[in-house]
């Protein structure tokens, strides 16, 4: 805050700061764990709600594999897509979580490390 | 139940487990925050009080740069609570599995579960509208688990950031290791049709800032889902 810019040092802002984005965390993660009444959202939305996880995940994913400076891969010499392919096609092999992993790495590491891609 | 006794608990030991095969994506997601925090300039003591207090990643990097171009307070608070907006829809699914504990536990749990708890979560426990005996003390496992392996990957981030080639692109092993879980999720077709509609909407709105795009790809599943469910019920009437 401006006013406690010329009060505080540096850490002790910084630490408030940081402290501050804790409660941030709790507030946020405990919002419906809060109220000693039970909260029942109508059924219809509850149930609907149930696919945000999924959704949230994928939203994270997409940009991550498909976009690059914040637009569409325009080259196929990105190491994402393949890499990405190589762990699809693990996970329809074997399903799990280490394969895919291991299976996209063997593919992203050479192409980008190696050829910059 | 005693928390001493959680340890040999099987529903515990089970959340942990299942949670450990993250571990290597995870670890790699920690490492890069930790790497991350130190580099923003925040410095080592900061950082790790960062790191073991807010312990939420996405909030954590969006705030580094707030932190470092001297932003006022309650600009990062409400910045990093944006950032934060899918965990109070979390906290409605938590409710229904976590809402029998004292309020004080339920809290104190709460915050300690992030994204992949809750999806391996669903991923352990199908039936999602109705609580079952073993799932909080499953979910403590998960959190106890996460929590571990994102710390201490996070503090040799910060420790040995010097030493952590970023160049390799370790984040995005973070991001493989979430695809095998979003696969493992698609079992039927409205969990396909949330995720398409989640992707493309997280695409389209990129250019919002705080990550914003997240919640709207969020919105537009939950949007869609609910749409689905209405129709299937008109035919189900019909027939």
């Amino acid at each position: 805050m401006t006013l406690a810019d010329g009060l505080l040092p540096a850490w002790a802002h910084g630490a408030i700061t940081i402290l501050g984005l804790a409660a941030v965390t709790a507030l946020s993660r405990g919002f419906f764990l809060w109220s000693k009444r039970d909260l029942r959202l109508p059924d219809a939305l509850q149930r609907a709600l149930q696919v945000a996880p999924l959704a949230a995940i994928v939203a994270v994913l997409a940009p991550e594999i498909f976009m690059t400076h914040g637009a569409l891969i325009g080259t196929w010499r990105d190491a994402r897509l393949p890499a990405a392919l190589a762990a699809t096609a693990f996970y329809a092999w074997r399903p799990g979580v280490l394969g895919p992993l291991l299976a996209g790495l063997a593919v992203y590491m050479p192409l980008h490390v190696g050829l910059g891609w | 139940m005693h928390l001493r006794d959680l340890p040999r608990d099987r529903h515990f030991r089970h959340g942990a487990s299942d949670m450990l095969a993250f571990g290597p994506g995870l670890a790699a997601w920690g490492l890069v925050t930790g790497v991350a925090m130190t580099q923003s300039g925040l410095g080592v003591g900061l950082s790790i009080l960062m790191s073991l207090t807010v312990y939420a990643g996405s909030a954590q990097l969006a705030s580094l740069p707030l932190l470092a171009g001297g932003a006022p307070m309650w600009v990062i608070w409400a910045s990093a609570f944006c950032v934060n907006l899918r965990f109070v829809i979390f906290s409605s699914q938590w409710r229904v599995h976590l809402g029998h504990l004292p309020r004080r536990r339920r809290l104190v749990l709460g915050y300690l579960l992030a994204d992949l708890n809750l999806v391996v979560f669903q991923k352990a426990w199908p039936d999602r509208d109705a609580h079952q005996t073993g799932q909080a003390r499953y979910a403590a496992g998960g959190a106890v688990a996460v929590w571990t392996v994102w710390q201490v990957s996070s503090l040799a981030g910060i420790l040995l950031s010097s030493l952590v080639p970023l160049s390799w692109g370790l984040g995005f092993a973070g991001t493989l290791s979430m695809l095998g879980i979003a696969y493992s999720l698609l079992n039927d077709r409205a969990a396909w049709v949330a995720a398409i509609v989640s992707a493309a909407a997280a695409v389209a709105a990129f250019a919002l800032p705080l990550k914003l795009n997240i919640l709207v790809a969020i919105a537009a599943a939950v949007a869609a889902s609910l749409v689905m469910a209405r129709a299937a019920q008109v035919a189900e009437r019909s027939a």
